[in-house]
């Protein structure tokens, strides 16, 4: 990573904006966040990503002041936000559920809380006007929430909640509603507006696919625990654990039994008849450790013929093609009965592939594809 | 067929229960009072025919409550009574809603059952029990004696202050469902947003609560103020000699007075004032029905 790429986390000196200090939050007896320590630092763009109750909208709402820790801290630029009511706190919400208010026009909405704040009255009609251009609804202003579409609502919300001009923006979950191709374009259109505000955005979201394409980091949590925090492309090519690497698109696991064969180097005995696999990482496992490797199918080469001089070969039969135009994945069955998926770009028309379903086929992978994991 | 049929039903019903009785009563009012058997003329008879019938008909009645300043007075206080109790129920009721949309889910349904539970037992009965809380030796007064709160008795029976006593009393129901139901519907993130945006708990409830609980709040206003109007039981048997109501006037003139021309006259009046109302009520409906689609 070149020195001038946004990396405040790498910086020891850079004072982070949000501190999490083992946070736990309980309901009753239920542990929603379990001792979460955490630093999100100014103008990032934070994803959150987790399956359904992981604890990503109570995160949020610690934030936002609707819940308070029942254990740890939680600071906003250095200060302890506790005792900081939601209606003094300079972040400001997305709700889920936008929570627009149906008596107010859109223009009311996106002025209701520069209103609160006392401004001058051009400044709030230049401000709202502003928001509106923005977000692309000038001509939707007078209308009330009910007469819009899903996606105008969202865009509404998003300027409410941008009208106060937060240090901190929270976004839960706020394309679920947006069929996939709105979905992409407000991905963009908020990459752009974080941009252009400079404001610092946690987004929550289930899909992997946006938390990829939006953040300058995604953290994965589970059970009211962070698994691992990295930039996009560290979360997906080196994984921490196989929760992670199987949450982020589609992988092989392979287990078996590390033995160390070299410098970061490792033969991995995996199947009753198959040759062990090479595997490089700088992790150590000691002998006869159990252990896993996680190869993107994308990293899987599939041949008709045997090739010569790879790291790994293995030998199956095509169970099942997914086409998916400009790729396929081919899911191949190897005689022990493992599945492994391999993609290839659709180079040539179907027609002319020199492989189909029942065929039998060679899958190899070199060292450095996979990853190791212990767990 | 089959729609014109539904259409149909709810209009004979309407013709059965209000049309005709309301054309007997306007019939009525446009009568003479006689000594008879009913005690009004003209009766109207196959052998004279309908002309002669008609030609005795006359406005008479309408023009002697014009006269009597003691009509457009009981009018008057009516209206100042059904305004100030309704208003009095809404600041009651209110509350009360708003404490049982924000209690805990399984409590609503004991909750909703303490509110109409009133409704198991007669009105005359309950409002007879309030005579028994009321009155100089009453409950109340024995009580606030009691615990030295007061040595004299309060005079509270027969009093205006009965009166409305009663009326919030009987009519808190009809203003705490309807607006127990808006408020139910009410999403809280709303109220969560509008902290977010910066306003105190305060003033979320002013801007964001009682907005999105208007519709309910007009709905139980009217559903109070029509009954409340017209009321005659509450008036003869909580209030006094001074408490002037409509509807205990048009009661003393058909049972007390007989007349019942005159009777017909001030209850074809109160109708055609309650027409007002009622409309509005209506308007209010469909408003919220409309915006709920
Ligand atoms: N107010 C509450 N009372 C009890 N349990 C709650 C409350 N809020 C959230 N939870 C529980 O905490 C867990 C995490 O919820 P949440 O943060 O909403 O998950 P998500 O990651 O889907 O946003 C869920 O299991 C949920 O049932
Ligand atoms: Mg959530």
């Amino acid at each position: 990573m070149n020195s001038t790429a946004f990396a405040p986390w790498e910086d020891p000196e850079a004072t982070p904006l949000i501190q999490f200090q083992n946070v736990t939050k309980r309901f009753g007896d239920f542990v929603a966040i379990d001792d979460l320590t955490i630093d999100i630092y100014e103008k990032e763009f934070f994803a959150l990503l987790g399956p359904s109750g992981c604890g990503k909208t109570t995160m949020m709402r610690m934030l936002a002041g609707f819940e308070t820790p029942t254990q740890g801290k939680i600071n906003l630029a250095g200060k302890d936000i506790a005792p900081v009511p939601p209606n003094k706190r300079a972040v400001n919400m997305m709700f889920q559920s936008y929570a627009l208010f149906p008596h107010l026009s859109v223009w009311e909405n996106i002025a209701f809380g520069l209103k609160r704040e006392q401004m001058p009255k051009n400044d709030i009609n230049d401000r709202v006007e502003e928001m509106l251009r923005l977000t692309r609804l000038e001509k939707f202003a007078r209308r009330k929430p009910h007469q819009i579409s899903g996606g105008q609502r969202q865009r509404v919300a998003l300027a409410r909640s941008l009208a106060k001009a937060p240090k901190l923006l929270l976004l839960d979950e706020p394309l679920g509603a947006l069929d996939k191709k709105l979905r992409q374009e407000t991905q963009f259109e908020l990459m752009d507006i974080q941009e252009k505000t400079g404001t610092t955005f946690v987004i929550v979201t289930h899909d992997q696919e946006e938390a990829m394409t939006v953040a300058s980091r995604v953290a994965v949590m589970d059970h009211g625990k962070i698994i691992q925090v990295a930039t996009p492309d560290r979360i997906y090519e080196t994984p921490n654990s196989v929760y992670v690497a199987d949450f982020i698109g589609e992988v092989n696991i392979i287990e078996g039994t590390a033995t160390p064969n070299g410098e970061d180097s490792y033969a991995i005995s995996w199947a009753e008849g198959q040759s062990p696999l090479k595997a490089a990482s700088a992790k150590p496992f000691s002998e006869g450790q159990k252990c896993h490797v996680a190869i993107r199918p994308e990293k899987v080469t599939i041949n008709a013929q045997k090739p010569d001089g790879v790291d790994n070969l293995v030998q199956g039969k095509i169970l099942d093609i997914a086409y998916l135009g400009n790729i396929s994945t081919y899911h191949v069955e190897l005689p022990s009965g493992t599945v492994i998926k391999a993609q290839a770009a659709n180079t040539r028309r179907i027609a002319r592939r020199s492989f189909t379903w029942e065929d039998s086929v060679w899958l190899s992978w070199t060292a450095t594809a996979g990853v190791l994991l212990a767990e | 067929m089959r729609r014109a049929v539904l259409i149909a039903v709810p209009y004979l019903w309407l013709l059965a229960l209000f049309l005709v009785p309301f054309v007997i009563v306007f019939k009525i009012s446009l009568s003479d009072v006689a000594l008879a058997r009913p005690p009004y003329l003209p009766q109207f008879s196959w052998d004279e025919g309908i002309l002669a019938f008609l030609s005795e008909l006359d406005f008479e009645n309408y023009i002697f409550l014009t006269e009597d300043d003691l009509y457009w007075k009981a009018y008057l206080s009516s209206l100042k009574i059904a305004v100030f109790s309704t208003v009095l129920t809404l600041l009651v009721g209110y509350p009360i809603a708003y404490g049982m949309a924000r209690a805990p889910s399984e409590w609503r349904p004991t909750l909703m059952m303490l509110v109409i539970l009133p409704f198991w037992t007669s009105f005359l009965i309950r409002v007879y029990a309030w005579m028994g809380i009321l009155s100089n030796e009453g409950f109340l007064n024995q009580f606030l004696l009691g615990i030295g709160l007061i040595s004299e008795p309060l005079i509270i029976l027969n009093t205006n202050t009965a009166v409305y006593i009663g009326i919030v009393y009987t009519y808190l129901p009809f203003m705490i469902l309807p607006i127990y139901a808006a408020l139910d519907r009410l999403d809280g993130s709303l109220i969560e947003a509008a902290e977010d945006l910066g306003c105190s708990r305060l003033s979320a409830f002013w801007l964001v609560t009682i907005p999105l609980s208007k519709n309910g709040i007009i709905a139980g206003s009217f559903l109070v103020f029509i009954p409340a109007l017209g009321e005659f039981v509450i008036p003869s048997l909580l209030g006094g000699s001074g408490t002037l109501m409509i509807g205990k006037v048009l009661w003393e003139e058909f049972f007390s007075n007989r007349d019942w021309p005159v009777a017909s006259a001030v209850a074809v009046v109160l109708l055609l004032i309650l027409v007002i109302p009622i409309v509005l009520f209506q308007r209010n409906q469909e408003k919220q029905q409309e915006a709920e689609q």
